[in-house]
């Protein structure tokens, strides 16, 4: 074995981050203010709904799409993390969660689709979402301070890497479950390649891909206390917080919100895919 | 007027397929070459030409290429070599762009599971085509419940695919190939996924859509039954070739080869066998005026008991018994007015020997087979009827 010199993968490593921050830097900090803008905005303008109103439209949209008894149980829940006085660090973290699951669907789904239209993409696509959702988050952590600086921006962009894989590979499933006779009945009747895609394919693909985007909520909370780490605030930073106090209870308080977040926003987008396909 | 035009058309799977086309030309068999070149044949060399206005039925076991012939023409499959003339133009030289344009303005297709999609109303399905060639939405929602109403579906717009029956499904789908009022319908299998009671119906709705349209109709199938009843000409395929083309008759009673024999031999040939095509020559036929002992000295000649009395310009008057000839010889009697019976049952040279078979076992005399202006045509005797069904070759002179 010693007649093998060890393979410097980490120096490599080293090398090329150091590389890529001077080269690019300028390009990612641009990147990183944009979306900064975009996140805190989301963030302000979450926080500056009353508390009441917010409670009351989640519950009604439940009620709709999922029924009352996730109604109910939104509005206990919402309640519930009013009442511990949570509400801010919530709505922040539901802004992250927002902006990162919207990015991952304007990168994903193209993506995805590309994925399934074109074998060579998918070949060369399925291997990096495989090291994406398995390379351990702190791994890439980080990396993503010296591109895009502390707080929220690294934080969105480590969960976009840890919560696209499935929105990607479920597009690309969806597309090539499409029954091989709709395929030819799009084609026989003169369908071009976006007619296709847009009458045909995703539509047909609608409720696998949003078992994605479900998938994609449910990973995208499961990485806020992580996040917190490199400076995220909302829920994750009050665990991380308490944390590094011992503070065992107040710990326990927001990770009992987060569940709660989770379980209305699993429940809801659900049953979206559901209720529409009906 | 020709329609459509396929001239060796060979389809081979597979990679590599210049060596195995190189072995379709010199006329080796699918498995040499599959073994050779691990190249699958599809279909070799097909060559046939359909009439416009013609239903051309292409029939074989699965496997034997009938679905992937029909997909060459329309492209859904690209063909390896050969030509399909459509109007002349030849569809495997054209460039994607007109490709297009013939699939949307030229084409319709007709699926074998209805291929209709789950999140569209049953209006949105039949618009489909006239969606994709960007007509505007109120045209196209009138030119598809048109269409509907063809299809006897008035009144079904708005449901989707899942409330309706798969008989209902099917029409739907038969409906959503009309719309775009193409010249062509490629139906693969489209009756073979329903209960065979509403096969037979969707058969005979289909005939009468037929008599109305005037499509030209490439149908596929893999029952025979099916094939005799739908087609004016059927190719019969095998491995991937065409083994014989023919009228439904020509393949029931002289079939091409040991193959396609057996393939016939179990078909209901009452179904498929015509009046025409067992019926013989009167041997004799007499007019009004030939006197009673005229009939009776040609029946006795002929040892027959009855016999057709026709007019002089053929058409068929009724018929006269020996019985009652003999007695109006006694009496002297020189015409044969008085006894002609005009009850006679008849059927056309079109009618199928399954709705005969019953009025043949209750009558006496043989059944008259006169065409539309009731000229005499030939008449149907037991023997002959049971030598069809048996699938003898015909005998003409009995």
């Amino acid at each position: 074995m010693n007649s093998i010199p060890k393979i410097p993968l980490a120096k490599w490593t080293d090398v090329a981050l150091n590389w890529a921050t001077m080269n690019y830097q300028d390009t990612t900090k641009a990147i990183s203010d944009f979306l900064k803008g975009l996140i805190v905005g989301l963030q302000d303008s979450l926080i500056a709904i009353p508390p009441e109103l917010v409670i009351i439209i989640v519950a009604l949209l439940a009620w709709w799409l999922a029924g009352k008894r996730i109604a109910l149980f939104s509005l206990v829940g919402l309640a519930f993390i009013y009442n511990i006085q949570l509400w801010d660090e919530t709505m922040q973290t539901i802004a992250m969660v927002i902006a990162a699951v919207a990015l991952c669907m304007i990168i994903g789904v193209p993506l995805g689709i590309l994925s399934a239209k074109n074998q060579t993409a998918h070949r060369i696509i399925t291997p990096i979402l495989d090291f994406m959702q398995t390379l351990p988050a702190f791994v890439y952590l980080l990396p993503a301070i010296p591109f895009f600086g502390l707080g929220v921006v690294p934080a969105v962009i480590t969960t976009l890497i840890f919560a696209m894989p499935p929105i990607i590979r479920l597009t690309d499933l969806g597309i090539k479950q499409v029954p091989e006779e709709l395929v030819e009945l799009g084609k026989s009747f003169g369908s071009t390649f976006f007619q296709m895609l847009f009458k045909i394919e995703l539509p047909l693909a609608r409720p696998t891909i949003l078992a994605g985007i479900n998938q994609c909520i449910m990973l995208s909370l499961s990485m806020v206390v992580i996040a917190a780490m490199i400076g995220a605030k909302g829920l994750g930073g009050v665990v991380w917080t308490a944390i590094q106090q011992l503070k065992m209870g107040m710990g326990f308080e927001a990770g009992v919100a987060i569940v709660i977040i989770a379980i209305i926003l699993d429940r809801i987008t659900q049953n979206l895919g559901k209720a529409h396909n009906e | 007027m020709e329609k459509l035009k396929v001239s060796n058309l060979t389809k081979i799977y597979g990679n590599n397929t210049d060596k195995a086309l190189e072995m379709v030309l010199k006329g080796e068999d699918n498995e040499q070459i599959r073994a050779k070149t691990k190249q699958v044949v599809g279909v070799r060399e097909a060559t046939f030409s359909v009439e416009d206005g013609e239903s051309f039925v292409i029939m074989g076991l699965s496997g034997s290429g009938k679905s992937t012939l029909l997909r060459c023409i329309n492209q859904l499959i690209k063909p390896t070599a050969g030509h399909i003339y459509l109007d002349g133009q030849d569809l495997t030289k054209i460039s994607s762009q007109e490709l297009i344009e013939i699939r949307r303005k030229k084409m319709g297709m007709v699926f074998q599971r209805f291929a209709l999609l789950p999140n569209r109303t049953i209006l949105d399905n039949v618009g489909y085509g006239l969606e994709v060639q960007g007509t505007a939405r109120n045209i196209r929602m009138s030119q598809a419940k048109e269409a509907l109403n063809l299809v006897g579906l008035k009144g079904w717009e708005d449901y989707y695919p899942k409330n309706l029956s798969g008989g209902m499904q099917q029409r739907v789908g038969i409906a959503r190939a009309l719309a775009t009022n193409p010249d062509i319908l490629l139906m693969d299998e489209p009756f073979s996924a329903l209960d065979p009671l509403i096969r037979q119906d969707m058969q005979d709705e289909l005939l009468e859509l037929q008599k109305k349209l005037h499509k030209t109709i490439i149908f596929i199938t893999h029952d025979l039954d099916e094939a005799l009843k739908i087609g004016d000409r059927i190719a019969l395929m095998k491995d991937a070739r065409i083994v014989q083309i023919g009228e439904p008759e020509d393949i029931l009673l002289s079939p091409a080869s040991d193959y396609v024999a057996r393939f016939v031999e179990n078909v209901n040939r009452s179904k498929a066998l015509t009046a025409s095509a067992v019926m013989v020559k009167p041997q004799v036929i007499v007019y009004p005026k030939d006197g009673p002992r005229a009939a009776l000295r040609l029946m006795e000649k002929h040892g027959i008991s009855s016999v057709f009395v026709v007019d002089r310009e053929g058409a068929l008057i009724g018929y006269v018994l020996a019985e009652e000839a003999a007695e109006l010889a006694e009496k002297g009697q020189r015409e044969l007015d008085g006894i002609i019976q005009n009850d006679v049952p008849t059927a056309l040279p079109d009618t199928p020997l399954a709705e005969l078979l019953d009025v043949m076992a209750y009558t006496k005399i043989p059944l008259a087979v006169v065409d539309e202006e009731n000229k005499l045509k030939g008449v149907l005797v037991r023997g002959s009827v049971i030598a069809g069904l048996a699938g003898e070759r015909r005998d003409w002179d009995e």
